[in-house]
């Protein structure tokens, strides 16, 4: 339970200075670098939670995909001329202000509903299912139950493609 | 040491939000702010995990799956969107894109 506990403020340190440097850094290759080792805390956390799939996933698609393009995006576009200027736009008081009020809000539902839907006391221990990991399991339930929409994701990442290359085609 | 609830992830999750929103508003390089809408991204999927974790309930990650599968949607075509952007209008900078501003 101690390791446990321990894990989870590393992890959530990991998380929360990442996404912190992300939104502050000046450079975007810098806020990149920042935003890949938040993601790991994120994966980090989801095996802490018996997620072994998500973990895998979130390491693979996140880290390996998504940020190779971020970072091929930022090396494509010349981002030197932005890094002079002015990082944050006129609004931010306002938006910060917005912020602080939606935290304030969030803080208080979880202050008050920590009692009232039982999300406070402690994780029950892990049931474990004979002989099924994980991605059995998750298997079994997105390819009975989660099937439709596991073919509309298909169909919304072929648009996805189609629709990235067509735009950044020279000429259409 | 008190023992990790449910309640810390989702603490954890509302913090990863905000710093997401944050950067979403504030910024004014279009690459950061995509990069905040994956931190956006990741606080919901964070929550949807500790409630699957909480309630032996394997939904949350299937939906997870799902927020994940639109993440990478969004980031592929929001950059293609911006490198067509960059070569039309030679900037990355949100507040420097008004042309429907009156």
């Amino acid at each position: 339970m101690l390791t446990d506990t321990l894990f989870f403020y590393t992890f959530a340190a990991l998380v929360l200075g990442g996404g912190i440097l992300t939104v502050t850094r000046k450079s975007a290759i810098y806020s990149a670098i920042s935003l890949i080792v938040s993601l790991m805390g994120v994966a980090g956390l989801y095996l802490l939670q018996d997620a072994e799939f998500l973990f895998v996933v979130q390491i693979v698609l996140y880290v390996g995909g998504i940020m190779v393009l971020f970072l091929f995006v930022i090396m494509l576009v010349n981002l030197d001329q932005a890094a002079r200027e002015r990082q944050y736009s006129r609004q931010w008081p306002v938006a910060l202000a917005c912020v602080l009020a939606v935290g304030a809000q969030l803080g208080w539902f979880l202050y008050k509903g920590a009692g009232a839907f039982q999300i406070a006391s402690p994780l029950p221990a892990a049931a474990s299912a004979p002989g099924l990991g994980n991605t059995e399991m998750l298997a079994d339930v997105l390819f009975s139950e989660y099937l439709l929409p596991f073919e509309v994701a298909s169909v919304l990442l072929l648009v996805a493609v189609v629709g990235s290359v067509i735009m950044a085609k020279k000429r259409v | 040491m008190y023992p990790i609830t449910t309640a810390h992830y989702l603490a954890l999750s509302a913090a990863l939000l905000l710093i997401g929103t944050v950067g979403v508003l504030t910024r004014r390089n279009i690459v950061i702010v995509l990069m905040s809408i994956e931190l956006i991204l990741n606080a919901v999927n964070i929550n949807l995990v500790a409630f699957s974790h909480a309630l032996r309930n394997l939904d949350g990650q299937v939906f997870a799956i799902f927020v994940i599968t639109d993440a990478v949607a969004e980031a592929a075509v929001g950059l293609g969107i911006l490198i067509a952007l960059f070569r039309n209008k030679e900037t990355v900078l949100a507040d420097e894109i008004d042309l429907l501003k009156w």
